[in-house]
C-alpha cells in the first residue's frame, strides 16, 4: 500500500482504521442507544416531573409510602437468600466438575447448561406444577407418609425463592468453574506434599484462589435476582411483591409514569452501584464471561 | 473411594438431579390424558398436542415467535459480529467503554428495558408490530453474539489477516475468506443463542406485542395467570426440546472446530 501524499502515511492509516472501527460499531450501538439509553434518560427525566414542573414527590414516596420500602426490602431479602443458596449449591458442583475427568466434567457442565438455555417461563411453570397443592412434591411426601396435609409451597415467598434459586444456579456454577479450572493441580499437590492436610490445603490454597469466581457469580446472581419478574409474578401468588412488579403495576394498572420512573431509577442505581463496586476488584468483562 | 469423596459426589449428584428434574418433568406430563397434571399420568395421550395444533390462536402466536426469532437472530449476528470485530481491532480506552454499552441489555433489569422500549415504540408507532419486536430482540441478542464472537476472535491469529492483506486482498474479502471461516463456530454459537433468547423472551413481549403480533410466550404467560392449562405443558415441551437441540448444535459446532484444528496440526 504505497500512499504518496504529504501526510505521514501512518497517521493517515491510523485515522482510516479508527473510522472503520466506528463504522462497524455504529449499527449495534445505534440499536442499544435508541432502544435502551434514550428511554433510560427519559425515565430519569420523568422521575423528576409532575404536571409540567420539577418535583421530588416521586422520590419522597420512598420515605412516606410503606409499600415502596417494604417492596425494596423484600426484594433485597429474596435476592440475598437466593445468592447464598446458589453459592452453597454451586460451589461443590463446580469443584467436582473442575477436578473430575474430562468426560465427567463435560457431563456435569451439560447438566448445568441445558437448564440455563431453557426458557425462564417454562422453568417457572414447571415449578408451579411441582409445588402446587396437589403437585408432585406434595403427593410424593404424602405417599411416603411424611405429611398429613399438603404443604403450602407455592403462592408465597418460599416458592419464589426455590424457583429463582433453581433458575439462577447456572449463573453461579459457570463463573465458579471458570475460576477453579485455572487453579493448577500442582499447587494443591505442592500444598499437601509440604504436609498440609486435604482440608487445610483446601481452605488455605484452593478457596482463596477461587474467590474471583465467587465474586463474579455472586454479583451476577444478586443483580439478576433483584430484577426478577416472571418467576415472582407466577409463583408469588400476589403475596410476594418484588420491585419489578411494582414498576409493572404502576404502568399497567395506574399509568403512573412518575412513580414507575423513580422506582426504575432507584433499582438501576442499585444494580450499577453493585457492578461498580465489584469492578474495582475484578474487570466487568470477566463478570460477564467475555474473557 | 474415600468416604468424604463419596459424600461430596453424592451431594453433587443430588444437586444436579434437582437442577435437571424440573426441566424434564414437563415432558411426561404433557402426554397425560388428564386435565390435572398429576404424576405419573393416569394414562398417556397426545390430546394436548392436538389441542395446540388445532388452535388458530396458538398457531398464529407460534408463527410470530418463530419469525421474530429467526429475523432478530440473523440481524443480531450481523451487527454483533461487525461490532466484535471492531472491538477486537481497537485497543483504545474509549472503545473499551463502548463495549460496556453493548453489554447493557443483559445488565439492565428486563422490566425496565421493557418499559423503556414501550415508551419509545408508543412515540414512533412501533407497538404491536413485527418490526418493533424484531428490533427489540436484536438489542437483547447482541450481548450473546458479541461475547461469543469476541472469544472466537481472541483465539484467532491476527498475523494471518496481515499476511492476506499484504498479498493484496482488500479488507472485506480478507474478512470473508480468511477471518470468517476460522471464527465460524463462535458466530454460529452467537446466532443460535440469539435465536433462543428471542424465542424465549417474555417480559418485553408482554409490553410491546399484541393484536396480530402476539408472541407465544406472551400468550403462555397470560394463560398461566388464569389457570393451569395442560396445553401449555405441550408447548413447554416443544420449547424445551428446541433449547436442547440448539445447545447440542452449539456443542457440535465447537467440536467440529476442535477436530479441524487437530487435523490442521497433523497436516
Amino acid at each position: 500500500m504505497a500512499i504518496s501524499s504529504a501526510v505521514d502515511p501512518s497517521v493517515l492509516h491510523e485515522r482510516r482504521e479508527q473510522r472503520l472501527i466506528l463504522m462497524l460499531l455504529a449499527p449495534a450501538l445505534l440499536v442499544v442507544i435508541g432502544l435502551l439509553i434514550v428511554p433510560l434518560c427519559w425515565l430519569a427525566w420523568q422521575s423528576f416531573r409532575q404536571d409540567g414542573g420539577f418535583t421530588l414527590a416521586h422520590y419522597a414516596r420512598f420515605v412516606s409510602d410503606d409499600v415502596y420500602w417494604r417492596t425494596f426490602l423484600q426484594t433485597f431479602r429474596i435476592a440475598f437468600v437466593v445468592t447464598v443458596a446458589t453459592l452453597l449449591l454451586a460451589y461443590p458442583v463446580a469443584y467436582v466438575a473442575a477436578s473430575a475427568s474430562h468426560r465427567m466434567s463435560i457431563l456435569i457442565l451439560a447438566m448445568v447448561i441445558l437448564p440455563f438455555w431453557t426458557s425462564v417461563l417454562v422453568r417457572s411453570y414447571a415449578w408451579l406444577i411441582l409445588l402446587q397443592r396437589r403437585g408432585l412434591v406434595n403427593s410424593a411426601l404424602d405417599g411416603m407418609g411424611l405429611i398429613d396435609q399438603p404443604l403450602i409451597l407455592v403462592n408465597n415467598e418460599l416458592g419464589t425463592v426455590i424457583a429463582t434459586t433453581h433458575i439462577l444456579l447456572p449463573f453461579m456454577v459457570l463463573p465458579l468453574y471458570a475460576a477453579m479450572q485455572k487453579i493448577p493441580a500442582d499447587l494443591m499437590m505442592a500444598g499437601s506434599s509440604l504436609g498440609g492436610s486435604p482440608a487445610h490445603v483446601f481452605w488455605r490454597v484452593f478457596l482463596p484462589l477461587s474467590l474471583p469466581g465467587v465474586l463474579a457469580g455472586t454479583v451476577l446472581v444478586f443483580v439478576l435476582a433483584l430484577g426478577f419478574y416472571i418467576t415472582p409474578e407466577l409463583l408469588g401468588g400476589g403475596r410476594t411483591y418484588m420491585v419489578s412488579m411494582l414498576v409493572s403495576r404502576n404502568i399497567e394498572l395506574y399509568s403512573e409514569w412518575g412513580a414507575a420512573s423513580s422506582i426504575s431509577v432507584v433499582l438501576l442505581l442499585c444494580v450499577f452501584g453493585i457492578f461498580r463496586l465489584a469492578s474495582m476488584i475484578i474487570p466487568f468483562e470477566r463478570i460477564m464471561g467475555a474473557r | 473411594m474415600k468416604p468424604s469423596k463419596l459424600i461430596l459426589n453424592g451431594t453433587v449428584g443430588l444437586i444436579l438431579l434437582w437442577l435437571i428434574i424440573p426441566v424434564v418433568i414437563v415432558m411426561p406430563m404433557s402426554f397425560s390424558s388428564a386435565r390435572f397434571l398429576s404424576f405419573p399420568p393416569p394414562s398417556w395421550s397426545t390430546r394436548w398436542y392436538e389441542a395446540y395444533l388445532a388452535s388458530a390462536a396458538w398457531m398464529d402466536a407460534t408463527k410470530v415467535s418463530l419469525t421474530l426469532a429467526v429475523l432478530s437472530a440473523v440481524i443480531a449476528t450481523v451487527l454483533g459480529t461487525a461490532a466484535a470485530y471492531a472491538l477486537n481491532l481497537s485497543g483504545s480506552k474509549l472503545v473499551r467503554n463502548l463495549q460496556v454499552l453493548l453489554f447493557l441489555p443483559v445488565v439492565v433489569p428486563i422490566i425496565i428495558t421493557a418499559v423503556g422500549v414501550f415508551v419509545v415504540y408508543a412515540n414512533v408507532g412501533l407497538l404491536a408490530t413485527m418490526t418493533g419486536l424484531v428490533l427489540a430482540n436484536v438489542m437483547l441478542g447482541l450481548p450473546y453474539v458479541v461475547t461469543s464472537v469476541l472469544v472466537g476472535l481472541r483465539k484467532f491469529d491476527p498475523a494471518q489477516e496481515m499476511v492476506s492483506r499484504s498479498l493484496g486482498m482488500n479488507r472485506l474479502r480478507t474478512f470473508f475468506i480468511v477471518v470468517l471461516p476460522q471464527i465460524r463456530p463462535s458466530v454460529i454459537s452467537g446466532l443460535l443463542f440469539a435465536f433462543i433468547s428471542a424465542l424465549d423472551e417474555t417480559v418485553v413481549a408482554l409490553f410491546i406485542s399484541g393484536g396480530e403480533n402476539q408472541t407465544l410466550t406472551k400468550r403462555m404467560f397470560t394463560a398461566l395467570r388464569d389457570e393451569i392449562d395442560p396445553t401449555i405443558a405441550a408447548i413447554s415441551t416443544l420449547l424445551t426440546a428446541t433449547s436442547f437441540l440448539v445447545v447440542m448444535l452449539v456443542a457440535l459446532s465447537a467440536r467440529n472446530d476442535n477436530a479441524r484444528v487437530v487435523a490442521d496440526d497433523d497436516a
